[in-house]
């Protein structure tokens, strides 16, 4: 056996100290039944009224009442249409591909409508470029739906109608004009050519406006070092398929640097295939504060300091042009390390980095351009962050002493996400004209004299640019819900044309970028690329001043590293409950923002995290300073995070135009001063206790650690599978007989080989955490959302979860020998706590769970009801209708990816979330039956896909073909993480990876036998 | 006629956008002077009056048995008086002269006793009973929730028995999703203006003891003109529609998944199979009973329709070496799983 690791979830586990932990590793189920608070009492239940007789007669008349009430079926009214459009059929999808584009998320998508209601995001398998969905994305159909949107235009709150808005501000602009004063129009980075082609006409027709682009996490200095190198103020784009070896200073490229979108590419170099015998993997060196999904994939992740890092960019400059790695030893250590690496890959090589300085963007420019990389496309740029702080800084002057008198606000909040939004909003009160674009009544929406009620994307027309030469076109999937008017609409009115913006959009593309192609083509496919030449940028800049102003920062004191979450993002859909719901891949939190602590820093500090005996997690609160501005935010313990950093993330503590449940969190927005992730900050802790909603230290996995394998490149290359991936085996009379073989098995087989046998195959390599299939599989199977209270009793209702070990790296080689010793499981669990120290730096594996549906399965023998049956195809059925509700299969899974309906989700104001109004219902499936309380429910392998398969290949009369199978999270995964197939068919893809070197089962020895299979994860470590 | 210059043809030619009449060269004068006799007949008005004289009659009749059984009654009560009256005046006399009259008989032991006393009669009886009971109790359970002969009211009366049956419309004609989708969908109403845009009132066959006459049918038909927005003297549509509530009869429930087409397309099931014999339906009902296990009687018995269909080639010479078979039942391929319609 090659891998005696030990994972463990929170630090709180590797504390042998704390009893609660062992406590919850000696107990299968966290809560203990409260039978000692009624049946100890009894006083109590001497003095009750309701006896058992009484309790008995209310039992009886409720069952007599219920079974009377239900023998009068309700009357269904069935509405056809007077006249049917020819493109829908009730029962069949209508896909409609578009792009989605609102100032911090770009994806290129294909929107699944049924019965003209969007219904699901899928991505758009055909455009060449990797745009595909992330999790903000694939749940951003919600807040198309989303119950507190506006429903009209407004004035100071009033409802008015849009002649009135559209004449009235025309007015005040001419009359602005007249005056000579100056309006500012302050929009998103819209990336999107007709757009500015319009604002360009307004531009020239309104000579006192002035357009301003604001993006709420800023890459002003990104673009400014661009600007200086390549002479123009746009982001370089990156193809990290053709990547050898990375390094990233800061850069969480698998997150949302730059717009996201790179892990797919990434995930091409990272997953070990064998040619010749041998496999190659691309070299992954992540210098970091904050724990980040790129710091997880990492295969040499080094926490450090923004200061450091800036240290060893400049060594690393160094190293490369003239061997002289500047700096103290650590530094020192690191860029020789990167350096021998990258200058081997040579151009395959590149180094990026995400730190708020111009300098620290301009050396990593340099150090590309000295590797001549390939992975940086300089020439292929992309328009999709565009804003300047410089000018943000500028225009909230402005504001406030008078110079601007009028003001339009499109697609931003800088109330909510500016440091200074106090500032930006008592300018608002000043100017005579202030007119804001918003879907919702956000902080600055409500704010504004005027507010014009904007689209949903899903209801507007939009064109984009992704990069240079590859466009993008948005078409609207349903009529628009409310009565809202998109800004390119409104532009026309002002200036006074008498078309469309989708006339216009089209005119614009037919002249500009089509080059003769068909419009309609372009539509349909959703993306259009136009191969013209790119006026070459030639790199000129001299960095000798830069690199001395990086060698030479230094910190002092902590620094407070500001971040995005997978789930929320900039904030803009935080009134999104899937996103709330989401746990965050790294913390497994969910609704909640918090500073992230390492425990060294906590405990000079003497900030806390406590387990409950619940298995619910509390935190201490830390009072954070940067300048004059402070918060409160709870604090939480995170293994990785470098010391003297901590970690808070953006979008949350949003007020305005959201309901209660959402307002979750603190604003961070409030501490990022001068458009910088790194704040100086100062940190006290203060008493009082958050209760989190963690879905960490519940279910724990009772010292059944094989459930993880994983395994060096160095090993999978040189040896076979029995040493890093053997089958577990058992002692049948005294002989080691492998769990897989029928001998041991006390079951007999079913034969599988006729017809369909699906199996799911998870890729560990290839899984980076981004979460966008949990929120695909709400979406396509009507998971319900059940809000902070529940989840923190561990009632989550994810099918699919990513589950996040930590290994620790650092005491690998030296435990083996004392594992070997080990004997018995009550041994290995405290021998393991006391093996390691909590380590500073530990090694991420992510590894979504979902049911196993094993062909022996435990949850099905035990069904009282046999509401829970086998398929011949290998899916675990679930009767829902039949199921009482016994939560025996829940029980009996080892797993433990079986979900209990503790109440009744939809219709009920105790859970106000989308299923509680018929708006946000809209966004169910109709395939799948919505669960009622007290039913188990669990992932079915996406039956209704499966089924749809068939059915349509029935009905066509034709064989189904390997890529014809889907499941929700398969389709959703664009880094091929997650596969699904029919292994009955011999050349599918699941059907190979069967009989890879590198499946395995879950929890083999057991003898389930489960239709998922997983890879082991290889790691590239011989950087260490 | 409009080369003669007629103004009024030239007026009507350029409105029509300068399109020409079909000139029908086959009829001759004479038929043109029959058509336009037969369309200015107007039908005899049916004979109503002796409708309501037959009612009037057998209201007499009903009236003239209760009477009588009025008169019976009376007759009896006034027996059953008397009798009363004589035996109490004889029991009168009786005492007056000094008679002893025997009232109590010799003691027998009641029969309700000895049925108490009986203890397996008593066992034997209370069992009869609770299994009575449960037996029609579990009966009673079971019907409830199906709606087996469900005949709502329609918001406008359609006769399938017209369409379907007299005039042989294909069902799929109007239901088309059923070929294709899992629902066999209401047609939308421009599919009725297809054909109702030249037919604007009824001529076929009348029930007259139900009150299906002719007027009430055209009159059906100007309801369908109301929702759909057409202007009848005009022959366009307004744009004004109200959208028809039909009343749903067919109510499966959520948590079960069916698809027309599977069974319509893939295997060509007549539609009557499942929903009777619709095309002598005046007024939709529900035929079948729509329960599980009538679903699973049909794919216990039915084979799978495999003629010319690639979908089936492999499996089905699988399965049917691995059963012995030649034909296989929808069971066999796994339509009794729980999965492949709950979900």
């Amino acid at each position: 056996m090659a891998n005696h690791k030990k994972y463990w979830k929170s630090t709180a586990e590797l504390d042998s100290n704390n009893a609660f932990v062992e406590d919850l590793k000696g107990r299968e189920f966290v809560e203990k039944l409260p039978e000692d608070v009624f049946l100890g009492n009894k006083q109590a239940m001497n003095d009750s009224k309701t006896n058992r007789r009484d309790f008995l007669k209310f039992v009886g008349f409720s069952t007599a009442a219920a079974s009377l009430a239900a023998c009068e079926g309700p009357v269904h009214k069935s509405i056809p249409y007077v006249v049917q459009p020819e493109e829908i059929r009730p029962g069949i999808s209508n896909y409609y591909a578009t792009t989605v584009a609102d100032g911090f998320d770009l994806a290129s998508i294909l929107v699944k409508t049924r019965e003209g209601r969007p219904i699901k995001i899928e991505n758009n398998p055909d455009n060449p470029i990797n745009c595909s969905a992330n999790a903000r994305v694939q749940a951003s159909v919600l807040s198309l739906y989303d119950k507190l949107r506006l429903k009209g235009p407004n004035r100071s709150g009033t409802p008015v109608s849009w002649t009135t808005l559209l004449e009235q501000s025309r007015q005040q602009l001419d009359k602005l004009q007249f005056e000579g004063a100056q309006v500012v129009l302050l929009t998103q980075s819209f990336a999107s050519p007709s757009t500015y082609d319009l604002i360009n006409q307004l531009l020239t027709r309104y000579s006192n406006i002035k357009h301003i682009t604001y993006d709420a996490v800023s890459y002003s200095h990104a673009l400014d070092a661009f600007e200086k190198a390549y002479g123009e103020r746009v982001l370089p784009t990156y193809d990290f398929s053709k990547a050898e070896t990375i390094v990233s200073l800061d850069a969480d490229f698998i997150g949302d640097w730059q717009g996201g979108r790179h892990s797919a590419d990434y995930v091409k170099t990272r997953v070990p295939l064998k040619k010749n015998g041998k496999a190659k993997m691309s070299t992954h060196f992540q210098f970091e504060a904050n724990m980040t999904l790129s710091g997880a994939a990492a295969d040499k992740r080094v926490p450090m300091s923004a200061a450091q890092q800036k240290q060893v960019l400049a060594a690393l400059y160094s190293e490369l042009t003239n061997s002289q790695a500047s700096g103290d030893q650590t530094i020192q250590k690191w860029a020789k390390v990167a350096a021998k690496y990258l200058r081997k890959s040579g151009k395959k090589g590149v180094v990026i980095t995400g730190l708020p300085s111009v300098e620290a963007q301009r050396i990593a420019l340099a150090i590309n351009q000295e590797l001549g990389s390939i992975v940086i496309d300089t020439q292929h740029t992309t328009t999709i962050r565009q804003g300047s702080a410089n000018q943000l800084t500028q225009l909230v002057d402005d504001l406030n002493s008078g110079l601007v008198q009028g003001i339009i606000t499109v697609g931003v909040n800088p109330v909510y996400t500016l440091a200074n939004g106090d500032q930006f909003a008592a300018g608002l009160d000043k100017v005579k004209f202030s007119l804001s674009f918003s879907m919702n009544n956000d902080e600055t929406a409500s704010k504004a004299q005027w507010v014009a009620a904007t689209p949903h994307y899903l209801e507007s027309w939009g064109d984009v640019e992704f990069k240079t030469n590859y466009f993008g076109l948005t078409q609207p999937t349903i009529r628009p819900l409310f009565d809202t008017k998109q800004f390119q609409d409104v532009l026309l009115s002002w200036l006074e044309k008498d078309t469309n913006y989708r006339d216009e959009l089209r005119t614009y593309w037919e002249q500009n970028i089509l080059n003769g192609e068909s419009w309609n083509k372009a539509l349909h496919d959703g993306f259009h690329v136009h191969e013209k030449p790119i006026k070459k940028k030639n790199y000129s800049d001299s960095v000798s001043d830069a690199l001395d102003t990086l060698a030479s920062s230094e910190q002092d004191g902590y620094s407070l590293q500001l971040y995005t979450k997978t789930g929320l993002g900039d904030g803009q859909q935080a009134n999104n409950p899937w996103l709330q719901e989401l746990p965050d891949p790294i913390t497994r939190m969910t609704w909640d923002n918090y500073l992230t602590v390492s425990k060294y820093d906590a405990e000079i500090i003497g900030l806390w995290n406590e387990t409950q005996s619940d298995g619910a997690l509390n935190g201490g609160f830390a009072k954070i300073t940067v300048g004059s501005s402070s918060l409160t935010v709870p604090v939480l313990i995170q293994p990785g995070q470098a010391n003297g950093t901590f970690g808070l993330a953006f979008g949350y503590g949003r007020q305005a135009g959201m309901k209660s449940e959402m307002q979750t969190g603190v604003n961070a927005y409030k501490l990022y001063n001068n458009f910088s992730t790194v704040q100086p900050v100062v940190i006290e802790a203060i008493g009082g206790t958050h209760e989190f909603a963690c879905t960490q230290l519940q279910n724990t996995l009772m010292g059944r650690e094989d459930i993880v394998k994983e395994t060096t490149l160095e090993i999978f290359n040189t040896k076979d599978r029995n040493y890093f991936n053997a089958v577990p085996v058992v002692s049948k009379n005294h002989i080691e007989t492998l769990v897989t073989s029928p001998e041991v098995d006390i079951w007999d087989q079913f034969d599988r080989s006729v017809g369909h046998h699906f199996n799911l195959s998870i890729d560990l390599n290839a899984c980076t955490g981004c979460g966008a299939c949990v929120v695909a599989c709400h979406a396509e199977n009507n998971v319900p959302v059940v809000g902070k209270r529940e989840i923190r009793k561990s009632r989550d209702m994810h099918w699919l979860r990513i589950d996040r070990y930590y290994s620790s790296q650092e005491t690998f080689e030296g435990d083996n020998d004392t594992v070997n010793e080990i004997s018995g499981l009550g041994e290995s669990l405290t021998t393991f706590s006391s093996l390691e120290e909590p380590s500073a730096n530990p090694q991420v594996t992510f590894q979504p769970i979902m049911c196993q549906h094993c062909n022996h399965a435990p949850c099905e023998t035990v069904c009282p009801v046999a509401a829970t049956s086998h398929g011949r195809q290998g899916q675990n059925h679930m009767a829902y209708n039949r199921c009482v509700g016994t939560r025996y299969c829940a029980n009996n899974c080892p797993y433990k990816v079986r979900r209990f309906n503790w109440f009744l989700y939809n219709n009920n104001d105790e859970f106000d979330f989308h299923m509680n109004n018929d708006l946000g219902r809209m966004v169910l499936n109709p395939d799948v039956v919505v669960r009622s309380r007290g039913v188990m429910e669990k992932c079915s392998l996406c039956i209704q896909m499966t089924q749809k398969t068939i059915l349509d290949a029935k009905l066509e009369g034709r064989q189904i073909k390997d890529g014809d199978w889907q499941c929700a999270c398969s389709k959703a995964c664009s880094n091929g993480a997650i596969t699904f197939g029919d292994i009955n068919d011999k050349t599918s893809r699941v059907a190979k990876s069967l009989e890879s070197d590198r499946m395995y089962h879950l929890l083999e020895s057991v003898g389930t036998k489960p239709n998922v299979q997983y890879q082991v994860k290889v790691r590239n470590t011989e950087t260490s | 006629m409009v080369k003669s210059g007629d103004p009024q043809a030239v007026a009507i030619y350029e409105e029509y956008n300068k399109s020409v009449m079909t000139a029908f060269p086959q009829l001759s004068n004479e038929d043109i002077d029959n058509i336009l006799a037969y369309t200015d007949y107007t039908p005899p008005a049916p004979a109503i009056p002796a409708v309501v004289a037959t009612t009037a009659a057998s209201g007499t009749d009903d009236t003239t048995s209760t009477l009588l059984l009025g008169v019976l009654v009376l007759v009896l009560v006034v027996l059953v008086v008397m009798l009363f009256l004589v035996t109490q005046t004889l029991r009168k006399i009786a005492i007056a002269n000094g008679i002893e009259v025997e009232t109590s008989k010799p003691k027998r032991k009641p029969l309700w006793k000895v049925y108490i006393n009986n203890s397996f009669l008593v066992f034997s009886t209370v069992l009869f009973l609770l299994f009575s009971s449960a037996y029609f109790a579990y009966g009673y359970m079971m019907q409830v929730g199906i709606d087996q002969g469900y005949m709502p009211v329609q918001p406008i009366h359609y006769s399938h028995k017209i369409h379907s049956g007299a005039n042989e419309i294909e069902c799929k004609y109007c239901h088309s999703s059923a070929r294709v989708s899992k629902h066999s969908g209401i047609p939308s109403l421009n599919v009725c203006m297809n054909c109702h845009m030249n037919i604007a009132e009824y001529n076929g066959e009348e029930d007259l003891e139900k009150g299906y006459t002719k007027e009430f049918y055209t009159n059906e038909i100007k309801k369908l003109y109301k929702a759909v927005g057409w202007d009848e003297d005009n022959q366009r549509y307004t744009g004004e529609t109200q959208p028809v509530k039909w009343v749903r009869i067919h109510n499966l429930p959520d948590f079960v998944y069916f698809n027309h087409a599977q069974h319509v397309d893939v295997a060509g099931i007549d539609c009557q199979k499942c929903h009777g014999p619709v095309e002598e339906m005046e007024i939709m009902y529900q035929h079948s009973p729509l329960t599980m296990g009538w679903c699973i009687d049909c794919h216990r018995e039915s084979n799978v329709d495999l003629e010319n269909n690639e979908y089936y080639e492999k499996v089905h010479a699988e399965l049917s070496k691995k059963y012995g078979v030649e034909k296989l039942t929808v069971a066999q391929m796994g339509g009794l799983e729980c999965g492949k319609c709950h979900y």
